[in-house]
């Protein structure tokens, strides 16, 4: 198929979201049926031509048509035909391009399922989605199209960036951009709400699913990300607070904020205004993770090339976005905003205190992120903010949250039973107390080993209560509804998450060696025998392969090969070898040849190490299992079609006339 | 006063010490963990803090990688193709570390030899980290030389 067809669909693409933004909202505005119409058959279209252009992008990859300037940078005849097909998202131009269909795709969930919502609203919603693929594709268009022909046409393309030669690659951005497209729905609720000049608690209970599922996605695509760079990069990290990691961090923690206002505006009517700006800012930080990436104005681990035109167009979208919904929030929120109150004692409070965390956290993040670039502003010097400011702070404010934590769900609304708090708190000092016991008996002697069994107890401790509760209290049947399910499964996977992250740290040990043919490294209760370097040879690299074997107390545990990939390109990548276990990772990466017949090698014993991504997909099947829950369908009856739009001030009174 | 008054009053007052708190300490934890970036030129002007870790961005020299035997150390060069500065690292280089390469070094400065704590040189072959070529564009720039001579320069 010719490449340039996929150019033709991206500018009809264009121009059908153009339209997307404009009829159907102004069909709502003037309560115009067949204008509202279009929102649905130009969503649909718009999708059709992006997922041509994309179709057309991976054939080209699959047929290795190197005419195409993107094709001949990133693929190449001997790569793998999964990585030739995962290639379209491994760089700039096709990455915008997934983002775009994934933004299409949650727009055609939004049409099919959402066709009971009330129709004026509908429309807007579809209008601010439209907004946003209009500023994408234009973005596309103009400065990274990946159509360009490529002249003369090379005999064989230049390879894929060999990091990205990895089943992670396969998973980690579609799945992050799920989540970072999926905050646009609900940022869309929230546009059309104050368009609309109307917020009713009913509409956040619609998009609450939506929230949430993004989020899942956000956390899965986080936890791939991780798990990718410690296997990847060779140095067995799995979070380095690099500025592309802030960025995805950065809107994962307000889709967690926003989940939780969205339960108190849908459940309680309270916190209007404060889910709104959620609303906005979830997006708009995925925006801003967007343009981080893709600008390579920070140093990072994901900046390629410079392209001055690309930055300046997402800083200024980013700007209209923001600064547009910022603005209609202040002239309108005090219209929709309002709702009702609650005690200081109550699960409301709790949450808020949750919600104040991450936001402030949020902050924290943002500004390390962007502080180097401040400085180079302000010409105070070329500055760096590493892990020493992130971590500490991090784990400062996330300290009142996870303290927090056990009592929320175990707090009534409105206002709690103080003597509740009283019981469960001195049930969960005890069980914290005596998971301490029992961790220090085992061996756990360091104060940091210890702190990360308590902590991760008091966190789980706070949802078996709570599972103890519910089984006591509701009646068989409605003990656990997927909502309770789902925050249950997600506040358990920041327990295991604790424990991992904390005890990886205190219980790690991580040697760089030099190994000659024959020797043997203790690392913990491990010995580590390097039997020398083979060569070996793969589809499109050539590998130094290490063997090295590893006993315990004499007996064979495993025996780990190591790889030092040599690409056609002629990149090398490192491919650390790793036994994975659910208790502890053994994970020898080869370094160099360092003269006389010895190697350099990294050899770490990583205990609990999974659980860290293990609390992720925990918290992740919490996000898609509240979804699931009978209070997200969908009722026609709930709207009855006299709820009109109301007329907005500054509506000439002739059309709000004829609307009534 | 009313209680709704009264209790977003006290919201109000939650939030406002909440973010105090916060702006505070971030200020005061950014000021103590930041490094800076120098080019060699800086660093022999004396621009660098004695005794205090700072990242060391430039070019490493052709013909100057030294393996210690045996060992896991290494001694080289980075330059901005004006001024040069011998490192020393101990410890396993990354995949992308090669001569004539880009790269950002984080350490200290002792007896004239920068100890190098870490090593990054993570990008492709053709790219150079902005603030490593604008390092070096300034480093051009002092010596009064048209920037499109020398050595190096952005992508």
């Amino acid at each position: 198929m010719n490449p340039e067809l996929g150019q033709v669909a991206l500018i009809l693409a264009l121009l059908l979201s153009g339209l997307q933004c404009v009829l159907p909202i102004i069909g709502a505005w003037h309560g115009s049926r067949p204008l509202m119409a279009t929102a649905r058959s130009l969503a649909i279209g718009q999708f059709v031509f992006v997922a041509l252009a994309f179709g057309i992008l991976m054939w080209s990859f699959w047929i290795n048509d190197f005419s195409v300037a993107y094709v001949a940078q990133n693929s190449n005849l001997s790569l793998p035909w999964f990585y030739k097909l995962s290639a379209v998202w491994g760089a700039h131009e096709g990455s915008l391009l997934l983002w775009m269909l994934i933004l299409n795709l949650w727009t055609v969930a939004l049409v099919v399922l959402g066709g009971k919502l009330p129709e004026a609203f509908f429309s807007r919603v579809i209008g601010v989605l439209g907004f946003v693929a209009f500023g994408f594709l234009l973005y596309m268009i103009t400065t990274s199209n990946p159509f360009l022909r490529l002249f003369p046409v090379p005999p064989n393309g230049a390879d894929l960036n060999p990091v990205l030669q990895d089943p992670g690659l396969v998973f980690h951005p579609p799945t992050l951009y799920m989540g970072y497209v999926g905050f646009s729905v609900a940022f869309a609720f929230a546009i059309a709400s104050l368009l609309g000049g109307e917020l009713k608690s009913t509409w956040v209970r619609w998009a609450r699913p939506w929230t949430n599922i993004a989020w899942g996605f956000l956390t899965l695509g986080i936890v791939a990300g991780s798990a990718w760079a410690y296997y990847e990069l060779g140095w067995g990290g799995w979070w380095f607070w690099d500025p592309v990691e802030n960025a995805s961090f950065m809107p994962w923690l307000i889709g967690a904020a926003l989940i939780h206002a969205q339960a108190i505006t849908d459940k309680r009517d309270g916190l209007r205004a404060w889910t709104l700006l959620l609303s906005i800012f979830g997006f708009a930080f995925s925006l801003l993770g967007t343009f981080l990436v893709r600008s390579g104005l920070l140093t990072s681990v994901h900046a390629f090339a410079f392209a001055p035109a690309r930055g300046l167009f997402i800083l200024v979208y980013l700007a209209v976005v923001v600064g547009g919904s910022l603005l209609l929030y202040a002239l309108r929120a005090p219209k929709v905003t309002g709702g009702k109150s609650f005690a200081l004692a109550s699960r409301e409070t709790l949450m808020v205190i949750g919600n104040l965390m991450l936001t402030v956290a949020c902050a924290m993040v943002l500004l390390g992120t962007l502080y180097p670039l401040v400085g180079e502003a302000l010409n105070i010097g070329r500055i760096s903010v590493g892990p020493p400011y992130f971590g500490p702070l991090f784990l400062l404010l996330m300290t009142p949250l996870v303290l927090a934590l056990p009592f929320g769900p175990l707090s009534r609304w409105g206002k709690a039973d103080l003597k509740v708090w009283r019981n469960a708190l001195i049930r969960i000092v005890a069980l914290a107390v005596v998971a301490g016991i029992i961790a220090f008996i085992v061996g756990a002697h360091g104060w940091y080993q210890l702190l990360g069994v308590t902590a991760a107890t008091w966190v789980m401790a706070g949802v078996a209560l709570f599972a103890i509760k519910r089984w006591r209290e509701a009646p068989r049947g409605k003990r656990y509804p997927f909502e309770m399910l789902g925050m249950m499964l997600a506040h358990f996977g920041i327990g295991v998450f604790i424990a991992g992250a904390i005890l990886t740290r205190s219980m790690s040990v991580e040697q760089d060696v030099s190994m000659r043919p024959g020797a043997s490294v203790d690392v913990g209760a491990y010995d580590f025998h390097f039997n020398g370097v083979t060569e070996t040879q793969g589809p499109n690299y050539r590998a130094q392969q290490g063997t090295v074997v590893i006993t315990r107390n004499g007996k064979q545990i495993v025996t780990l090969h190591p790889q030092k990939r040599t690409y056609s390109g002629g990149q090398v990548q490192t491919e650390a070898a790793i036994e994975a276990g659910v208790f502890r990772d053994l994970y020898v990466s080869l370094g160099d040849a360092i003269g006389d017949g010895a190697w350099s090698l990294r050899v770490y014993d990583k205990p609990f190490v999974r659980w860290i991504w293990g609390g992720g997909v925990f918290m992740m099947l919490g996000g898609f299992v509240v979804v699931l829950d009978k209070r997200f369908r969908l009722k026609r009856a709930v709207e009855p079609e006299t709820v009109r739009v109301k007329p907005v001030p500054e509506s000439p009174r002739k059309l709000a006339e004829g609307e009534a | 006063m009313n209680p709704v008054r009264k209790r977003r009053l006290i919201i109000t007052l939650l939030i406002l010490g909440a973010v105090a708190v916060a702006a505070g300490l971030s200020v005061f934890a950014l000021q103590k963990n930041m490094t800076y970036l120098y080019s060699p030129t800086e660093v022999d002007a004396d621009k660098a803090p004695e005794g205090h870790p700072f990242r060391l961005g430039g070019i490493v020299k052709e013909g100057s990688v030294h393996r210690v035997p045996g060992t896991l150390t290494t001694d080289f060069v980075i330059t901005d193709r004006f001024q040069s500065i011998p490192v020393t690292y101990t410890g396993i280089l990354p995949d992308l570390f090669r001569v004539g390469q880009s790269t950002i070094t984080t350490g200290s400065m002792k007896d004239g030899k920068f100890i190098a704590k870490q090593v990054l040189a993570k990008h492709d072959a053709t790219y150079m980290p902005p603030q490593v070529a604008q390092a070096i564009a300034k480093a051009k720039e002092e010596h009064r030389i048209p920037p499109n001579a020398g050595h190096g320069g952005s992508q």
